[in-house]
């Protein structure tokens, strides 16, 4: 068995020994030229002049480019055409492009690019929720609502309601290798362009439509990111058309990599949320009406911000089953960044508005938070082949066990795992444990909490649910595996690799994993939305399950046995009596002229979905977690920390247990930097101030919780998917919502009244929770 | 074209010699001027730790030191922590433990935590957090990281 097992990265040896190459490490012919981007310096405004003189007399600069230069598509754009590469007299953030410099080295490429002298006519930016609110400003045309049942009604029969106000921050994606592209000019004008992208078809799409060529002409080869976290699944357009024109106008090779002061100051983020919410419930902690209203930041174009605020507003319920409900979101254009993916898109932001409704109704009830969560839950998941959950015909009401997007959660296992990891962390030990600390120390105060995960697995842009991939097989029995998957470092590569083997019955080390190129697999889906394994498994095994009963069908006449009665296994093939090793099998089908090679494809069964209307099946299943964090706060500082982590994830039967685990860790850790130290701060004037590592803090090493504790919970997909697994790359991320729930658990400790803690919880906000615990307001 | 300045160095053991800008960093010398690309730009500003290495013994960030400074010095950087063929212990342990995913800070993390065992073979993890707290990690949440070079530093004690 090659699935199912523990094997290491495939390019470890490379990563220890400094031998991996990015983008930036490939070698470049000598006359390879570097790009850097002119930034805008206001947030909002006019462009009446620009004098590029002393850009362009600059040392080392062979060519500026402005938005007149483009000889066709000036759009970087995902979607809309809304994003020019330069911009076209109009600016809309602080750090837009405004023209290109093409030098002979990076530095002389960024001092030149801070040398021209651009007038402009400034017009207020457009920064804040009500800013954009009082001038209208957003994206569709208003805001997008969906309900299920009657929210209204059934907020005035509750027994008791809350209402709140929410903010939560934005999030630097900080992938350790910045953007970066390399573009090389070809024969016939034809480009070949390496790029660090999570969507190399996209980039191929960008690049054919700027160069004015089909998409034939250009090819896109990607070996690996260094890291991507969806920062890389549009914000790598720019450069790949950059680098391509400049290819194009000079002839020559060209590189453009952002220093991350300009990486940061460019490229979009996560989207900031504000939520208002307003709920009704009984006495048990029972929710009975649901009010949310969404406000999101989405910067100054669309990019993915529409299917981002969609996911928000699907992850509303996390893992309640809630009767009556309202969501209204408005998805607010500014001044800023374009905000866009980032693990979890939109459903961290969705969910957190819940577990913060959770927190906030217990404390009203003096419950513990836990106890509510519990009574909220989907109904728990019958047998393997439970049968759906007969419908209920109540009138206006929702169905129950029905999402307020009207899909059957068939797959509920948060009941289960949450008692075992209520077991294995010792939650009521440590609760009373935590009770007695608050109750005998006055200035650290001790936090805790249980939050759980239900996430949902699929593009909800449907048409996107679908891979291919290419697979040879040759004569002395080695498989050179392609697919549309790229690598970030999460270990997509070998998890596809391993299902190739198993196919084969043959060792991972046979098989050869090769570079995302768009020559190889059109037509791809960005690595995004968790779906790399599942969707490019699939494909992957749907080409090697071709080649192997092509071999079957030949060893079969030898063997004198039927096709299906020959085997795969232990690196060798055996029909009949007959026993051979796959290259000995290679070999010999090579020589009866049987075809090796094949591509395989793969579409995700059972979607639709329609986002108008807000209803149908957008996720083939969800994928489940829970996390216990324990906190502590000094109430005279605000300072805090993570002191103990707990998780049980569920990542059905695991392809890669090591790997999945290394998601696991990653993303909680990656989520409770969120919500804790991040913190992206713009002034008044819209320029991003915390621009570098200095300002903007992420999780160090020092921060890794004294215990940390990681398992997977046991649980085989009950949908078909490849081998049973589950997709492990975002839902980990909302485990890090557990690490704000024990802030706001400790912050209780101090008062009274509700803390209504926001994040991300810096010092500065623990400090005015505990304030408003103390003092109410 | 500035005028460059002569450098005479050893990197890994070798001697090396080269031309550099006179404002051209360490960093881009090694890796732009001797085609040891394992040490990598992550900020620029010594805040990640990406570009770490050693100069006589040494740890720094390779992206605040100029390459003119090199001269006469000790470099130690990732291409020199594997013997001939054979990987370092600490190397063996990170890919054993799972303790990288990208693959981008894991370069500078070995420099350093190779530099904390020559000083240190018996750091408590404590230890091994806060000296590496200045090698950012955006994967892997640093565990896996912490208990491959605690189980790297057993290893070697045993050898020694």
């Amino acid at each position: 068995m090659s699935v199912h097992r523990s094997l290491g990265h495939d390019s470890g040896t490379l990563h220890v020994t400094g031998a991996a190459r990015y983008v930036d490490d490939i070698p470049t012919p000598s006359n390879t030229l570097h790009l850097a981007f002119g930034l805008a310096g206001i947030a909002a405004g006019r462009i009446t002049g620009m004098d590029l003189s002393d850009v362009a007399s600059a040392e080392g600069v062979i060519a500026v480019l402005t938005a007149d230069d483009l000889p066709f598509a000036n759009d970087v754009s995902p979607s809309v055409h809304d994003e020019p590469l330069l911009s076209d007299g109009t600016i809309h953030y602080l750090g837009q492009p405004l023209f290109l410099v093409i030098a002979t080295s990076q530095l002389y490429a960024r001092k030149a690019a801070r040398l021209g002298k651009i007038s402009v006519q400034e017009t207020p930016p457009i920064l804040t929720v009500e800013d954009a609110l009082a001038a209208d400003s957003r994206f569709e045309g208003g805001p997008v609502v969906w309900s299920a049942g009657d929210a209204k009604t059934a907020m005035k029969a509750s027994p008791h309601t809350v209402e709140g106000r929410f903010e939560v921050g934005g999030q630097e994606h900080f992938y350790l290798e910045g953007q970066s592209s390399l573009a090389l000019p070809q024969e016939n004008g034809d480009m070949v362009v390496h790029c660090s992208t999570q969507h190399p078809s996209e980039i191929q799409h960008k690049v054919a439509d700027a160069l004015g060529l089909p998409m034939h002409a250009v090819r896109v080869e990607t070996r690996r990111m260094g890291g991507g976290f969806g920062g890389k699944e549009s914000q790598g357009n720019a450069l790949a058309v950059a680098c391509a024109l400049a290819a194009r106008a000079t002839g020559r090779p060209c590189k453009m990599r952002y220093d991350r002061d300009d990486d940061m100051m460019i490229t979009g983020k996560r989207h900031d949320i504000r939520i208002y919410y307003r709920v009704g419930f009984d006495k048990s902690g029972r929710l009975q009406a649901v009010d949310f209203k969404h406000f999101l930041r989405c910067g100054w174009a669309q990019d993915l911000s529409l299917p981002v605020a969609d996911r928000a507003m699907l992850h509303a319920d996390n893992a309640y089953d809630l009767p009556d409900i309202r969501i209204e979101s408005h998805r607010l254009k500014t001044n800023h960044q374009s905000a866009t993916a980032f693990r979890g898109f939109g459903g961290p932001q969705g969910m957190i508005g819940i577990e913060r409704v959770m927190d906030h109704v217990a404390h009203e009830l003096g419950m513990d938070p836990l106890a509510v969560r519990r009574a909220n839950y989907y109904s728990e998941a019958g047998g393997p082949s439970a049968p759906p959950h007969p419908p209920e015909d109540i009138f206006r009401q929702k169905k129950k066990n029905r999402t307020p997007y009207g899909m059957e959660v068939t797959d509920f296992v948060l009941g289960a795992l949450t008692d075992k990891l209520e077991g294995s962390s010792g939650y009521q030990a440590r609760r009373a444990a935590v009770a007695e600390w608050n109750a005998t120390h006055e200035v650290l105060k001790r936090g805790l909490a249980l939050t759980p995960v239900k996430f949902g697995i699929s593009f909800t842009l449907t048409h996107l649910n679908q891979a291919g991939a290419l697979v040879h097989v040759y004569q002395d029995g080695s498989v050179m595996l392609n697919h549309g998957g790229t690598e970030m470092g999460q270990g997509l590569f070998l998890k596809v690799a391993q299902v190739a083997a198993e196919v084969f019955g043959i060792g991972v080390a046979q098989v050869k994993i090769t570079a995302t190129d768009t020559a190889k697999v059109p037509n791809t889906s960005a690595t995004a939305a968790s779906s790399g394994s599942d969707l490019n498994g699939m494909a992957v095994r749907a080409a090697c399950q071709t080649i192997r009963d092509r071999i079957a069908a030949h060893m079969a006449q030898s063997g004198h046995c039927a096709p299906d009665e020959v085997t795969f296994a232990g690196g060798q093939v055996r029909a009949g009596q007959k026993q051979v090793s796959f290259a000995q099998a290679a070999q010999s089908a090579y020589q009866a002229r049987v075809s090796l090679s094949s591509t395989g494809f793969y579409k995700t069964p059972d979607l639709q979905w329609d986002r108008v209307k807000g209803k149908g099946r957008p996720f083939y299943y969800f994928a489940y977690g829970a996390a216990v964090t324990e906190v502590v706060i000094d109430t005279l500082t605000g300072e805090n920390r993570i002191l103990r982590a707990d998780i049980l994830h569920d990542a059905g039967r695991s392809l890669n247990p090591a790997l999945d685990i290394g998601q696991i860790e990653g993303g909680y850790v990656q989520g409770a930097g969120w919500l804790t130290t991040e913190e992206l701060v713009w002034d008044g004037q819209g320029r991003l101030r915390t621009h570098a590592p200095s300002t903007y803090k992420i999780p160090a090493c020092s921060d890794r919780p004294d215990v940390f504790n990681v398992d997977l919970f046991d649980n085989e997909n009950r949908e078909n998917t490849i081998h049973r697994s589950k997709a492990v790359g975002e839902p980990p991320f909302m485990l890090g919502i557990s690490a704000l729930m024990a802030l706001s658990d400790a912050c209780a400790a101090c008062g009274p009244h509700y803390p209504g803690l926001d994040g991300p919880a810096t010092p500065e906000r623990v400090l005015a929770a505990v304030r408003r615990a103390r003092d109410g307001i | 074209m500035s005028n460059k300045i002569h450098v005479s160095t050893k990197v890994n053991g070798d001697a090396v010699e080269f031309l550099c800008d006179p404002r051209e960093t360490l960093l881009d010398v090694l890796r732009d001027r001797l085609n040891l690309t394992g040490a990598k730009e992550g900020c620029g500003t010594g805040d990640c730790g990406a570009c770490s290495v050693t100069v006589d013994g040494r740890l720094i960030c390779s992206c605040l030191m100029l390459g003119a400074e090199a001269e006469g010095k000790e470099i130690g950087t990732i291409e020199g922590v594997a013997e001939g063929g054979e990987l370092h212990p600490l190397q063996r342990k990170f890919i054993e433990h799972a303790a990288l995913q990208c693959g981008v800070c894991t370069p500078g993390i070995l420099v350093a935590a190779k530099n904390l065992l020559e000083k240190n073979p018996d750091p408590t993890e404590e230890q091994v957090r806060y000296w590496l707290a200045g090698n950012l990690c955006r994967c892997t949440g640093y565990d896996k990281i912490i208990r491959a070079v605690l189980d790297a530093a057993e290893e070697m004690r045993g050898a020694a």
